[in-house]
């Protein structure tokens, strides 16, 4: 029985890898309900709107490194998001005024926007291909780690050691300082307050004089914003390759079913509920059974890595069954 | 009354138009050769086949999509499960490999799938403070069970000659049984999906049907005791003859010459001739059946609960029942499809299951095609996917013309080498401008 080592090694392979993972997810879930929220749809591009923008951050990474700017031990890609989110803004309000406002103002079945979100994925998806190749590139510089395990080790004395990737913690930072700002900006400004009555209630909200295509200007570039953050944090945390992002759709979708769609709490509350799982049920609990004293012959792992979209998945399907509106009470089905 | 004779009237024609746009096409594609078009007879004809399988998919989209409108974004999968049809089927008998685990294996995924049922029942069934805990006990002991007996079943499975083999190998029958059996397991999963997506908002079954395509194409690559996963499986039989028995044949080879083509050329149109006129059949039947279908009283009630649900809800018609069968019925056609297009490679490559070609492009396809018109998707399909073949070939030729002003270099390099991927864009292209300026597609719907 040593608790001590079990926890580190909980932490080390469970916890924090499923906390930055699930910042991450959450990210991702929270411009889909908020797209879902105002616009009404399910926007599938929403994958390859996180690969085109941090593809883009990967671009303006390389310009700037070239001109030999660092940023010390964290990423260059922190100074470059900012504008790849700004690139990545025009192109998306380009495509609501080219796609989807027609269909917005024709009061077309969501289904239909739905659709045009297909066309717009396979557009995006290949100007990704186009600018930035398939193949898988890292783009993180700056120090790797915060703490490696030797030097955790040799603090501790312990025999399991503990690793904190600057990602992580990066992660951690950004998507909490991403929900504070989100969460005062709908609670406390106009144009926020402007945009939950919006998507609580279309036409009253346009008796009371808010302009709608204001409202769906912002509600693009917030989304854009959150996912090209959350693309470029996931790329610097395991590595950039294009179809790794249109296969996260699904874990982000889950998690902002899970929340509710339409409901942003929810959405982070669902990002981290979908990470935690898929971690938990892909780890090979052996090590940390075997600290706790259980000796057991098999990995004690109860799907192997490659079926994590399962998770997901069953999590979807339990949501969809007992509680279509989510854990949060979201838009109704 | 006359409004209705016009519409029928230009949609005649319409068909007619594409048809013979199709038929130009291909008929360049065979006899010139230039910067667009190969000149190959044999390029042309394994266009056409596999122009022939896409339109099978189509179909099966277009009865979810056009008559019922329900969205599958989980195509690939569905293709996928056909896929295993030809394997489990018709691949030769592996030595040793039924022993080694058949029987536990097949008892597993018993248990496993008893293990559902069950926990069904218990949640149906169990008194209000007892369902959940009776429902996660019978999960988990029907967890352990499963995985106490499919484990070193699989193992043993897979060591058996694991170089050459190491799955559990087929029954030998004839390839043509195999492709029902395709349907029937691309039918049972839709059940399942549809059992608790439908009737929900129809967002939902987009997503869980995305979710089931991503776990059955991640079970195709990685249980090799099924169908050996990414080291692919080759060898599956076929229903025409090789090309390589035709080259020896002298009565062919004789044949051939008397229409002035060497034997090689020959023997590979042959070839593709046979699997294009089986393949014609299996389309042609299907929209037989398909036609008589929509005629039918069941057709027209079909597309009035696609027009109006709760009219018809009202009118006493089981609206989710209704949405079940076409997606289980459309689900099978895809099977059919994914079956038809492994015997048409003699190899199933799950690596390949790529759901922006196999989903994405069969939805271009449909919409671009004419919703809801079987012909339209038909046709649709067959010129989508000549395009797609073509535009690997016309991106970097418009490419080299673009860039021909610019110095040679990074820019140009880097905008050459990705111009093969320039065809997602013209497919996203292609899908907006039909979807917002003839939503009704190429043919229309009558």
């Amino acid at each position: 029985m040593d608790v001590l080592n079990a926890l580190v090694a909980l932490s080390n392979f469970v916890i924090i890898p499923a906390a930055a993972y699930g910042a991450q997810l959450a990210l991702g879930a929270l411009g889909v309900t908020l797209i879902y929220g105002i616009l009404r749809f399910s926007n599938f591009a929403h994958g390859d709107t996180m690969a085109f923008g941090t593809a883009l951050v990967i671009l303006v990474t390389w310009g700037l490194q070239a001109l030999g700017i660092s940023l010390g031990p964290l990423p260059v890609a922190l100074l470059a998001l900012p504008i790849g989110i700004a690139l990545c803004s025009v192109f998306v309000l380009g495509t609501d005024r080219a796609v989807y406002r027609f269909y917005r103002r024709k009061r077309s079945e969501p289904i239909i926007l739905v659709m045009a979100s297909v066309g717009v994925m396979f557009i995006m998806n290949g100007l990704t291909r186009l600018v930035i190749g398939v193949d898988e590139i890292r783009f993180d510089d700056g120090a790797r780690f915060l703490v490696t395990v030797q030097q955790f080790k040799a603090w501790t004395g312990l025999t399991e050691g503990l690793a904190l990737r600057v990602s992580q913690v990066l992660t951690l930072v950004i998507t909490a300082l991403a929900c504070w700002a989100l969460f005062r900006f709908l609670n406390r400004s106009r144009a926020g307050k402007a945009m939950r009555a919006y998507s609580d209630n279309e036409d009253l909200a346009l008796l009371s004089g808010i302009d709608p295509e204001r409202i769906v200007r912002l509600t693009w570039i917030i989304a854009t914003a959150l996912a090209v953050t959350a693309g470029t944090l996931y790329g610097l945390d395991k590595s950039f390759k294009a179809f790794n992002y249109f296969q996260i759709l699904l874990p982000i979708f889950a998690a902002s079913i899970v929340g509710g769609l339409g409901n942003p709490l929810g959405a982070v509350a669902g990002g981290f509920i979908v990470a935690f799982s898929e971690v938990a049920v892909t780890y090979p609990w052996k090590k940390v059974a075997g600290y706790l004293g259980i000796q057991s012959d098999g990995l004690l792992q109860l799907l192997s890595t490659e079926y994590k979209f399962a998770v997901s998945f069953v999590i979807l399907i339990v949501v969809l069954l007992f509680r279509p509106t989510g854990l949060f009470r979201g838009k109704s089905v | 009354m006359s409004n209705t004779r016009q519409a029928d009237a230009t949609s005649r024609w319409r068909a007619l138009i594409v048809f013979a746009a199709i038929v130009v096409l291909f008929l360049l594609e065979g006899t010139t050769r230039n910067a667009l078009f190969s000149g190959s007879w044999n390029t042309a004809l394994a266009i056409l086949n596999m122009g022939l399988i896409s339109a099978v998919m189509a179909l099966g989209v277009n009865m979810q999509w056009g008559y019922a409108g329900l969205f599958n974004a989980g195509v690939v999968g569905f293709l996928a499960l056909g896929a295993l049809g030809p394997v489990l089927v018709s691949t030769a008998p592996v030595q040793g490999a039924w022993a080694a685990g058949g029987p536990r294996v097949i008892l597993a995924l018993v248990v496993g799938f008893g293990t559902l049922v069950l926990a069904a029942q218990v949640w149906k069934r169990a008194g209000r403070g007892w369902r959940i805990p009776a429902l996660i006990a019978t999960l988990v002991v029907g967890f352990v069970a499963y995985r106490w007996l499919f484990d070193p079943a699989v193992m043993a499975i897979e060591a058996n000659n694991s170089a050459s083999a190491g799955n559990i190998g087929g029954f030998g029958l004839p390839v043509l049984l195999s492709w029902p059996v395709g349907a029937l397991l691309a039918a049972g999963a839709a059940w399942g999906v549809g059992k608790v997506a439908l009737g929900l908002r129809s967002d939902y079954l987009a997503i869980a049907t995305l979710g089931i395509g991503e776990i059955i194409v991640a079970v195709m690559r990685n249980e090799e005791w099924l169908a050996r996963g990414v080291k692919n499986m080759s060898g599956i039989p076929r229903p025409v003859p090789y090309e390589l028995d035709l080259q020896n044949d002298p009565g062919f080879v004789a044949k051939a010459a008397a229409w002035g083509l060497d034997a090689a050329t020959a023997s590979g149109i042959w070839v593709k001739l046979l699997y294009a006129g089986l393949f014609g059949v299996v389309l042609l039947v299907l929209i037989l059946l398909a036609e008589l279908a929509l005629k039918s009283p069941w057709g027209r009630m079909m597309r009035a609960i696609r027009d109006n649900e709760t009219a018809a809800s009202a009118m006493g018609k089981n609206v989710t029942g209704r949405h079940l069968q076409i997606f289980i019925i459309g689900s099978a056609v895809i099977g059919l499809a994914g079956a038809m297009m492994v015997t048409l490679d003699g190899l199933v490559s799950p690596g390949g299951f790529n759901p922006l070609r196999y989903t994405f492009l069969i939805w271009v396809m449909v919409i671009v095609g004419g919703s809801g018109n079987n012909w339209g998707a038909v046709l649709g399909a067959i010129l989508v996917w000549f395009l797609w073949i073509k535009a690997e070939v016309w991106g970097p030729a418009l490419m080299h013309l673009i860039t021909a002003p610019l110095p040679e270099g990074g820019l140009r390099s880097q905008l050459l080498g990705g111009a093969p991927h320039m065809r997602f864009i013209a497919m996203g292209l292609v899908l907006l401008l039909v979807l917002r300026f003839a939503p009704r597609g190429l043919v229309p719907e009558k």
